[in-house]
């Protein structure tokens, strides 16, 4: 049997948590049971039935996040579960791994693909930060597959959906979260399916908005290059690349961005990549689908009236 | 400590695609092991204690590890083994932390080669002690951890008994660079290298591949912008 982790953001289940869902239901030969810590929102249940869940365990009875206790936690509910599907989201990475160990698993994390189950289990996951891809053929009986967000499809097959409690005692938290700063409302960079990048071709943070008013029409989010982040003028948070968040939009839309091997490596997954540069030589045009070479204070502007006109 | 290829190295593959094609390349340390190996240092001037640094490799790691003793490390260990996938290496380490009896494990968030960012994970669990991943700041007082680290949409402050393992983020520090003092003393300082225990495989890699190159870019005149809006709307689908 096929298990999910289904990681509750305040009561939801973001899109990864629905495509855990979906590769469970297409690598399973029946069931899907998802795992749930804490009480999802009204109707949330009814989003994992839509993709093949058909029993939800919630747990109850832990608090704060504690990566030991909630893969503790996670573990206790795999009763006949030999395949369990997490979300790479930083929750996932978190729990993937300790998962693994408790089930003696074999884990694959960065995973792209479906698996090819025609001789043994072999998935695709990224390697060389988007330079490369491997195939691994995973050994042991039990896996984890941490799925990275944005990788696959999302394909319907609804079920009905049973939910059950399994309440835990809470063992001592050997951690305590003392503080967060949660960016609220915004999508986050690594779910985003359209992203507005700028960098350092913008001259200075005070001319962000127009990078912001164009992610905003199209209901993106930002990024910024690594030297934008370095200098402050955009948070570090927004820092895609090599060192910086690694992302695969469905559209990358790089702004005054020339296109260093180590920018590339964080963006070359993305599905669609535009690149606007005055430099006709900047390396990013060869790695763009479409580009257009010219002054971004001339171009923006123009975008963002097509970009709501073709919203309307 | 993972021995990674230099971040410009151009990847390609060998043996009918079914090795990383290792000719020409040169190795560094991790960047992000890097970034745990100056924390840790920091952190033992501070509070007193040694920096060991663990690394799972064959006899070409360990003028990339003398380069990390040479950083300012106490002394090393090399696990004398290829260092096959992340879970092989999680093993080896656990094996070897347990019997030293150390009170903090730092990692990097993720290796740059494989990207596998399982080993800090994978040690929790093994070790049965806290993990935390993805750390911008890391620091010990009071005879606790203390971190800053990156979650979903942000940050967040957790404190953490010892022992514990956590994972560097950039933003953690500033690498150092090894000095001449630091070059001299490395070629005296400990390397002890070991023999690996069995552990059962976990998977195998069986091939490569290098993304699907692009085709040429399609470009639109900086005049007429709003076709691009167009093309992406009716020919690219995606807005």
């Amino acid at each position: 049997m096929t298990g999910i982790y289904a990681e509750n953001s305040e009561g939801i289940f973001k899109k990864s948590v629905l495509e855990a869902a979906s590769y469970a239901s297409q690598i399973s030969k029946g069931s899907v049971t998802a795992i749930c810590i804490g009480q999802p929102s009204e109707g949330e249940a009814d989003k994992l039935a839509k993709y093949g869940v058909n029993k939800l365990i919630v747990v109850e009875g832990l608090h704060a996040f504690d990566a030991q206790n909630y893969s503790n936690a996670v573990t206790a509910n795999l009763t006949d579960i030999h395949t369990f599907v997490i979300a790479n989201t930083y929750e996932g990475k978190s729990l993937g791994p300790r998962i693994a160990v408790l089930m003696a698993a074999s884990l694959a994390t960065n995973v792209v693909d479906l698996p090819n189950t025609i001789d043994g289990f072999t998935v695709k996951r990224g390697v060389f930060s988007g330079k490369g891809f491997a195939y691994v053929n995973l050994s042991r009986e039990n896996k984890v597959i941490a799925l990275t967000p944005n990788s696959i499809e999302l394909k319907e097959n609804p079920v009905t959906i049973s939910i059950e409690k399994s309440v835990v005692n809470e063992s001592e938290n050997l951690t305590q979260i003392t503080g967060s700063n949660k960016a609220t409302g915004k999508i986050p960079l690594t779910e985003a399916e359209i992203v507005v990048s700028a960098g350092r071709g913008m001259k200075g943070p005070e001319n962000w908005g127009m990078v912001e008013e164009l992610a905003s029409v199209l209901g993106g989010a930002t990024a910024c290059s690594k030297p934008v982040a370095d200098m402050d003028w955009r948070p570090h948070g927004e820092h895609v690349g090599q060192t910086g968040i690694t992302i695969k939009p469905n559209l990358y839309i790089a702004i005054g961005i020339s296109g260093a091997i180590q920018h590339l490596a964080g963006v070359s997954s993305s599905k669609v990549i535009v690149v606007i540069n005055k430099d006709p030589e900047a390396p990013f045009f060869k790695a763009a689908d479409y580009g257009i070479v010219g002054d971004a204070f001339e171009i923006l502007p123009q975008l963002i009236a097509a970009a709501k006109a073709a919203k309307n | 400590m993972s021995v990674v290829p230099d971040t410009t190295t151009k990847i390609t593959f060998t043996d009918n695609n079914t090795k990383f094609n290792t000719a020409g390349v040169q190795f560094i340390i991790n960047p992000y092991d890097e970034l745990s190996l100056t924390r840790a240092l920091e952190i033992t001037e501070k509070n007193g204690g040694t920096v060991t640094i663990a690394t799972v490799g064959l006899a070409e790691a360990d003028a990339v590890v003398r380069k990390g003793l040479a950083i300012g490390a106490t002394d090393a260990i090399r696990i004398n083994a290829e260092p096959v996938d992340g879970q092989f290496v999680a093993e080896q380490l656990a094996h070897i932390i347990k019997e030293g009896g150390y009170d903090m494990v730092l990692t990097g968030r993720e290796s740059i080669d494989y990207n596998g960012g399982q080993v800090c994970g994978l040690l929790g669990a093994l070790l049965n002690w806290p993990s935390i991943n993805v750390c911008t700041k890391i620091d010990v007082a009071d005879g606790k951890a203390h971190f800053e680290r990156d979650i979903d949409g942000g940050r967040e402050s957790i404190t953490a008994s010892l022992p514990v393992v956590a994972s560097a983020q950039k933003d953690l520090c500033e690498p150092r660079i090894p000095n001449m003092k630091g070059i001299m003393a490395a070629r005296t300082k400990p390397l002890n290298v070991i023999a690996p225990i069995s552990v059962d495989a976990f998977g195998q890699y069986s091939a490569f591949e290098n993304p699907v190159p692009k085709q040429a870019v399609k470009l639109f005149d900086a005049q007429n912008a709003a076709q691009l809006i167009e093309a992406l709307k009716n020919e690219a689908k995606v807005i």
